[in-house]
């Protein structure tokens, strides 16, 4: 049945309709492929017979006439979600054990949709990082590997979720994204993601990263499947303070492939020195793709560009190191003793944190200790405005602005460890519309020198995901990216 | 402005992490090579620029002041490495 995990999640939603085949071997499927995909190491916790459970719930939810819009459809989540009696680490050593007595509001909106849980999938420990090098579990291997046979990293933190859907182990996963988190792995794994406004999806039961810039996303093999997983995703949650009240369109609706009129932004200042020939190259094919499809191409300025990094890299770390002071041993995950109550912390967080988000803790302190507050924390939530106003202002002559995902195409493990800033780097392109809230996708739309997958990132005003989805979509059929990756994990198996 | 291991060795028990003697220098290093990058935004004029603190432009939604949720002790403890007698259990803070 290996033909069933090359459908779509469109094109599996439908043979259930049809009644071709039911959840249950679709799910069952997907199972064996995670069993035979371990040497990519992309899942921290499988739950087969969970995922068998919610598979015959979704076939008898159809049979009955009650199939919601995910009905049976097999996923990868990734383990910064909150599951209710499964095992949730964030990739961190400090979560041992960890077993939430309750259930993130985007996964439980996934389950009222009829979706299926595969497992658990891994990323950056605390989704910190661009490589899932960090996680505690060890490095996720990318299914793409040079033409000449070399292994890359699949990007991160969503590292997990991009293998496990660009490997067929799953037929879509969840991502989060607060820096690029969702698009830098899909560009670096032929995936299509998306990053939707800061508030459409509820942070409530995920694991905190920095709660101004989180936000969940799905990854998928195609824009039409991203939009479909996007609609169960989102949506008003009261749980969730920052969770906007606005209606959930459906998003497929969107997909019409007609941009005609639109007008697409080209911002000048992402034309960066350094940036690989291939990447500016697909860029232009990619403005190429936007004038014969009818839009109009306009120049614009994002002026404060090349300080979005290190306003992150201040806002982020800050953020962070307020939110990770709950793991103190008390509570849940790891203890490890100490003389006395203070000692007992500073044990279990020396133990339990690995070194990037020690790296991070450490800094966010600094930044926000007194003293140095103004010239760091507030100095960066002032620029932060000026990058938001950049697209603001840019958004009153465009509809969309179009540029690449990421600088590069997939690394080598290890290249960028040694240097935190030159990993850092990698988030150039994306850590913009993260600091502004705006939503972004990254869509599959060529391959490299090396044979490995490029994406370009497009970007819009804040709820308009649709608009985001329909140039997507139009990119995708455009690029007609067809390519996959050599299976080398099942021999490895 | 530098980072001293005096200083990282502060801020890591300010943040309750224990660093080893031998990676605090290290870690300064480490440290003042993210501050020495971060200092660009000092070029850019942030005069009368008000800091951005939520890019959601809506006002905190309120709720009537009620009980939804409670009375899930045994949730609540679940997870922790020591529970005696309904309570989290740490080492003895008071003599």
């Amino acid at each position: 049945m290996s033909e069933l995990t090359d459908l779509t999640i469109a094109g599996a939603l439908s043979g259930l309709d049809k009644g071709e085949f039911t959840s249950r071997e679709l799910t069952q499927a997907y199972i064996a492929e995670v069993e035979n995909g371990r040497a990519l190491n992309a899942f921290t916790t499988e739950t087969p017979d969970k995922a068998l459970e919610m598979a015959d719930a979704a076939d008898a939810a159809r049979r009955s006439g009650d199939a919601g819009p995910l009905n049976g459809i097999p996923l990868a989540i990734k383990d910064l979600f909150c599951t209710k009696g499964v095992l949730t680490t964030a990739s961190s050593h400090i979560l041992d054990g960890f077993k939430p007595p309750y259930e993130s509001s985007v996964t439980a909106n996934l389950w009222r949709d009829g979706a299926v849980m595969l497992g658990k999938v891994s990323l950056d420990e605390f989704a910190m990082g661009s490589s899932n090098e960090t996680s505690f579990y060890g490095p996720v291997q990318n299914p793409w590997r040079t033409t000449d046979g070399k292994a890359r990293v699949p990007g991160g933190s969503s590292g997990g979720s991009a293998a496990a859907v660009a490997a067929r182990l799953a037929m879509g996963a969840t991502g989060t994204d607060t820096g690029g988190s969702i698009r830098q792995p899909a560009s670096f794994c032929g995936l299509a993601g998306i990053k939707p406004t800061y508030g459409r999806c509820s942070r409530w039961g995920i694991i905190a990263f920095a709660s101004s810039l989180d936000q969940a996303g799905p990854i998928t093999r195609n824009v039409e499947d991203a939009a479909i997983m996007l609609r169960s995703m989102a949506g008003y949650d009261p749980k969730d303070s920052t969770s906007i009240n606005t209606p959930v369109p459906d998003y497929r609706k969107a997909l019409t492939g007609d941009i005609r009129g639109l007008k697409i932004g080209i911002p000048q200042e992402y034309r960066m020195d350094g940036t690989p020939p291939d990447v500016l190259a697909l860029w232009d094919r990619g403005i190429q793709w936007m004038k014969d499809a009818g839009a109009q191409i306009v120049d614009i300025s994002l002026p404060h560009t090349k300080y979005a990094l290190a306003t992150y890299y201040i806002v982020a770390p800050a953020e962070a190191s307020s939110n990770l002071a709950r793991y103190d041993g008390v509570r849940y995950g790891l203890r490890e003793q100490g003389g006395n109550l203070i000692e007992m912390y500073e044990n279990t967080r020396g133990a339990g944190f690995g070194e990037e988000v020690q790296r991070r803790i450490l800094i966010g302190t600094y930044v926000l200790s007194a003293g140095y507050y103004d010239a760091y924390y507030l100095k960066a939530q002032k620029v932060r405005t000026l990058i938001a106003q950049d697209f603001e202002q840019a958004f009153g002559r465009v509809d969309a602005i179009l540029t690449p995902t990421a600088p590069c195409s997939a690394f080598s493990p290890g290249e960028k460890s040694d240097d935190p800033i030159s990993m850092y780097l990698n988030d150039v392109f994306t850590v913009p519309a993260s600091l502004a809230g705006i939503p972004g996708m990254s869509v599959p739309a060529g391959i490299c020198g090396a044979g490995l997958p490029l994406g370009l990132q497009i970007l819009g005003r804040p709820f308009e995901e649709e608009t985001v989805l329909k140039v997507g979509h139009v990119i995708e059929q455009a690029a007609a990216f067809g390519a996959r990756p050599r299976i080398w994990w099942k021999e490895a198996a | 402005m530098s980072v001293d291991t005096k200083t990282v060795a502060r801020i890591a028990h300010l943040a309750r992490l224990k660093v080893p003697e031998d990676r605090l220098d290290p870690l300064a290093g480490e440290l003042n090579q993210l501050l020495a990058w971060v200092e660009q935004l000092g070029e850019v004029n942030t005069d009368n620029v008000p800091p951005l603190t939520s890019v959601v432009h809506a006002r905190l939604p309120r709720r009537d002041d009620v009980v939804t949720d409670g009375d899930r002790q045994a949730d609540v403890l679940a997870n922790a490495p020591d529970a005696q007698n309904g309570f989290f259990a740490v080492p003895k803070v008071i003599e």
